[in-house]
């Protein structure tokens, strides 16, 4: 007989929190006929899921890196998987905001009387559980195919409804993500397997034996690079940003967790990961002392990811729905992880993934607001909304407060890892990029903060208070985020230290 | 017993044939014709457990010696495709009985299975045998039957179409006869790995004598033959018997062919290539590699485009059919274990995901007694379990990862990197975004369409239905993450052949 204590060691930690989603998943086929069943189930398991990964990130950030191999799915190619700092970070805040994502989803779908709750709810746990594996997978491989599932599993969410804009929605959603996956994502897996004769994350990277070895050229390395920023579409860098806006036809639950926090995030922590462990910080930024000649090779994605920032950040300006304006704003935001990986210095690489979960919280809080101000007052669009905070303090109030973190301005934790990515920039001596930095942050004031200003500065006499809050169960949630996402700017530094064993190739 | 075992997977549904015919009955023939396909299955399954334990098996007719008897070989490559092809043909038939009830008169049921019985003689013995003129004869018998079957489709062009494909068929079987007669001229032996040993000792006699080192007749012989194999195997540009024969066939029969008879043409296009006239002969002399790319990769975007805009499930499957036969001719074609692996797990990955998506097509023209696409609007309301079943396995003909056919992608990519073919690996990928309209076309009709009259008054299909279609879809998936038995055999088959091919030496034949 096993002592409890002895099998909760981390390795056994990493397959029980894989199966608990997958567990939720069959719970909520079982009990689909009782609802109360089946989400206390799903929140139940949400909690043990969180406590869970909690207690592996315990040993995660002590300096260990358990390993569970699963099997072999082709010779050479096995499904294993590999905590390390980076993925350790996501999966807490994508098993964090699961739990908050559930209750307010319960809120959100019966406050609407939504049909096909128990497939909803189902695809939701797929979904995380593609996360997590994504989050923990050992090597490129087992990262691609937990992609994939992803990508599938949130497709019926995505067109949800089931109407023709939830089809057109659902067209771009799985077309841009499969095509540019399947054209770019999985040859750039290939090629890389080809050279390096591994896909395995390694710290260091595994590319820079292969370049040594004159294997791919520093201009390979850069077009490799290429296709692994286009073909993980999920990160939504310019060009292939078209699925983001067009996946906000899901229900606001799903868009709040999928699209600010397991879908989009998977993406740029993808990129992050290809950068950190496939790469190599060295590689990429030319400071590798025995490669020569290769500064340059990802600046040209440097300039691209700061044009997607800009760009995204003035198109998010003409926007008038408001969940069309936060797609464009979690676009912006994305970019700016691409940019900290491009950059490739080791404060970018952590102010990138300092910024997955800063923006998480923070973008997660402000989807939250859009859907309870929809479930609340039925309104859509921001030039609607004007007088909405006297109706609705706490909504508006956590919209204010979200909107502080995703600009970056303290007390909201968006400030230190926007710091961290100028101050990567400047390491890199890409002054442009410092001022794309800058300006992003001023048109995210001027797109976000109105927003809750006016909603409050109406005089009282002209808008009819008939709207209240949204239900107890919506708005909650939403306040423990807009807290969150204040105590993650004083939790910073943690963060900091938690991340840092990733750009030391001695991490291990 | 045991030993006798190869022969009775011949014997057992060649003769259930005619007993069904002679007796007659139409009650008794569902139940014969089950007992004998599952025990044809059970049989492959054992001599598949025999090959892994104690290798390659030869086992010789009649006792007569090997090169002038005919010779039966079960080696890993034999054995794994009677494994899917009798798997297959078992399923298949177990579904088979509500939709033939539909769309097979009555009276004709015992013929059906019959012919059913018949064909797979034939597919098998095309696997099992070692002798080339044996090929041919097996080939005969399942095309015949094939023709048959076809021909019992409900509509007045199931006739037409069979004739059709009779024609094109009857000239790929001729031209395959007239290179087993060249080679047989030349070599004065009908074994195939007699005749490769043959015409290797040609080869070098005809070196010494400062000639060529390959005379005409074969290459003429090799020529003929695949020109042959290629109108069986549907290669494009040589398919177009084959959207309409699955188009108008009966839907069962649909699901059984399409599943199998593609794949055992190409089974034995590789034998011709790997067992007799070696890879080098085919490759660099010969510039079929070439040849195979560029009619693969051209077959595989028009074919895939052609499928994108029918109106018609079985006919959209059908053109897609011609596009993944290129997958497997382009693995093959690249000579190198991977590239071969990736050929031949592809046959058994397509086999099932073809397979299951036409017994979910079988399940709808059923139901809404159509399988045009405008019938199929809005099913996805009333038969739930069905369309969820073509989801699934259209995931598996895109290739999504955990399904059967990301394997086969997977190793044909890493097989063309290998190879050094990035133009191939890279249109490759290109062209099995095609596979996503197509599929996804079914699915958007499927789920967010309104509901068409038919679709409205259909009801879900009967689980008698359900079931198999289930078992073959979930073996998709089951594939997909789990490939011992999948890639992992497939690996040892193409070890196996580039081991003949190296050494010279084929196994069955006498050392």
């Amino acid at each position: 007989m096993i002592s409890p204590i002895a099998f909760l060691n981390p390795e056994n930690m990493i397959w029980i929190s894989l199966a608990l989603p997958l567990l939720a998943v069959v719970l909520i086929f079982l009990f689909g006929k009782m609802p109360n069943i089946r989400e206390a189930c799903t929140i139940g398991i949400s909690v043990v899921l969180f406590g869970v990964i909690c207690s592996l990130a315990s040993h995660v950030f002590a300096g260990e890196r358990p390993t569970w191999r699963l099997s072999e799915m082709l010779p050479g190619f096995e499904i294993a998987f590999t905590v390390e700092p980076l993925g350790m970070l996501f999966a807490l805040v994508a098993s964090g905001l699961w739990i908050l994502t559930t209750i307010y989803a319960i809120g959100y779908m019966r406050g609407h009387h939504e049909i096909n709750q128990t497939r909803f709810f189902a695809c939701f746990a797929i979904a995380i559980f593609a996360a997590l594996s994504a989050a923990f997978a050992k090597n490129l491989f087992t990262l691609f195919v937990a992609y994939e599932v992803m990508t599938v599993s949130t497709y019926p969410l995505v067109t949800h409804h089931g109407n023709e804009e939830a089809k057109q929605g659902g067209r771009v959603y799985l077309g841009i993500l499969l095509g540019t996956s399947v054209a770019f994502f999985m040859l750039a897996i290939a090629w890389t397997w080809s050279v390096a004769g591994t896909l395995d994350f390694t710290p260091g990277g595994i590319l820079t034996q292969a370049s040594l070895d004159g294997k791919i050229t520093n201009m390979q390395l850069s077009i490799l690079l290429g296709l692994f920023a286009f073909g993980i579409g999920k990160a939504a860098l310019m060009p292939f940003h078209r699925w983001l806006p067009a996946a906000m036809v899901a229900p606001t639950p799903v868009s709040a967790l999928l699209h600010a926090v397991a879908v989009v995030k998977v993406g740029v922590f993808s990129i992050l990961k290809v950068v950190v462990y496939i790469f190599g910080i060295d590689l990429i930024g030319g400071t590798h002392l025995d490669v020569t000649n290769q500064t340059g090779m990802s600046d040209w994605l440097c300039y691209l990811a700061g044009a997607s920032i800009l760009l995204a950040s003035l198109v998010a300006m003409t926007k008038d729905n408001l969940k069309a304006r936060l797609a464009y704003s979690t676009i912006s935001q994305l970019s700016y992880i691409t940019l900290g990986a491009a950059l490739a210095t080791t404060d970018s690489v952590i102010g990138g993934g300092m910024h997955i979960a800063m923006h998480a919280v923070g973008k997660i809080t402000l989807f939250f607001c859009a859907g309870a101000i929809y479930v609340g007052a039925h309104k859509k669009n921001i030039s609607d909304m004007r007088g909405l905070g006297r109706a609705m303090p706490f909504t508006m109030g956590a919209f204010l407060i979200a909107s502080l973190c995703i600009i970056g301005i303290p007390p909201g934790g968006g400030a230190w890892s926007k710091m961290f990515l100028a101050i990567g920039a400047a390491e890199r001596g890409h002054s442009f990029l410092i001022a794309a930095l800058m300006i992003s942050s001023l048109l995210n004031i001027a797109y976000l903060v109105p927003i809750p200003i006016l909603s409050f500065m109406t005089p009282k006499g002209q808008e009819p208070l008939k709207y209240k809050e949204a239900p107890l169960m919506c708005v909650v949630p939403l306040c423990i985020t807009a807290v969150g996402s204040v105590a993650l700017f004083f939790f910073a530094d943690q963060i900091y230290a938690w991340l840092l064993p990733i750009t030391t190739i001695s991490g291990n | 017993m045991i030993d006798q075992l190869p022969i009775l997977l011949i014997i057992i549904p060649l003769f259930a044939a005619p007993l069904l015919v002679l007796l007659g009955s139409r009650h008794l023939a569902l139940p014969i014709s089950l007992a004998v396909v599952w025990s044809v299955f059970g049989i492959s399954v054992a001599l598949l457990c025999r090959v892994i334990q104690n290798g390659p098996i030869g086992y010789e007719l009649g006792g007569w010696p090997s090169p002038y008897g005919i010779v039966y070989v079960i080696d890993y490559l034999s054995s794994f495709v009677m494994m899917f092809v009798s798997a297959l043909g078992a399923i298949v038939l177990t579904y088979a009985p509500p939709s033939i009830k539909q769309e097979i008169p009555f009276s004709k049921h015992y013929l059906f299975y019959a012919c059913y019985l018949l064909c797979l003689t034939g597919l098998l013995g095309m696997c099992i045998t070692g002798d080339l003129f044996n090929v041919f004869v097996f080939l005969e018998i399942s095309s015949l039957s094939s023709y048959a079957l076809i021909s019992l489709g409900k509509t007045r062009r199931a006739p037409l179409a069979a004739l059709h494909y009779l024609i094109f068929g009857t000239i790929g079987a001729t031209f395959f006869l007239i290179g087993i007669g060249l080679l047989y001229q030349m070599t004065g032996t009908l074994n195939m790995a007699d005749i490769g040993r043959r015409l290797s000792e040609v080869r070098a006699e005809r070196l010494l004598a400062g000639l060529t080192q390959f005379s005409r007749t074969e290459l003429v012989a090799f020529a003929f033959m695949t020109v042959g194999l290629s109108i069986k195997m549907a290669v494009f540009p040589l398919h177009t018997w084959l959207p309409n024969a699955y188009a108008y066939a009966p839907s069962v029969v649909t699901g059984f062919i399409a599943a199998t008879a593609t794949k055992v043409s190409v089974y034995a296009f590789i034998r011709l290539v790997y067992g007799i006239f070696t890879p080098n002969f085919a490759f660099e002399t010969m510039p079929l590699d070439t040849a195979l790319m560029i009619f693969s990769l051209i077959g595989i975007f028009v074919a895939s485009v052609a499928a994108i805009y029918q109106t018609d499930v079985k006919r959209l499957l059908a053109y897609s059919s011609v596009a993944q036969i290129g997958y497997m001719l382009l693995g093959i074609s690249m000579s190198n274990v991977d590239g071969l692996t990736a050929g031949i797990v592809h046959m058994f990955n397509h086999a099932l995901i073809k397979g299951g998506l036409f017994m979910v097509v079988g399940c709808f023209a059923l139901r809404l007694g159509s399988v045009k696409l405008d019938d199929l609007r809005g099913a996805g309301k009333t038969m739930p379990l069905t369309s969820l079943a073509w989801v699934i396995g259209g995931l598996g003909l895109i290739g999504v990862p955990m399904t059967a056919g990301f394997i086969s992608k997977w190793l044909l990519l890493t097989a063309a990197l290998e190879h050094d073919w990035w133009p191939v690996a890279v249109l490759m990928l290109l062209s099995s975004l095609l596979a996503v309209v197509y599929v996804w076309r079914v699915v958007e009709l499927l789920y967010f369409s309104e509901p068409s009259d038919k679709a409205k008054r259909a009801k879900e299909a009967p689980a008698l239905m359900l079931i198999p279609t289930y078992i073959v879809i979930a073996a998709t998936v089951v594939f997909g993450c789990w490939t011992v038995y999948s890639a992992g055999l497939a690996q040892k088959a193409a070890l196996a052949l580039l081991a003949i091919t190296e050494s010279g030496i084929a196994p069955g034949g006498t050392p």
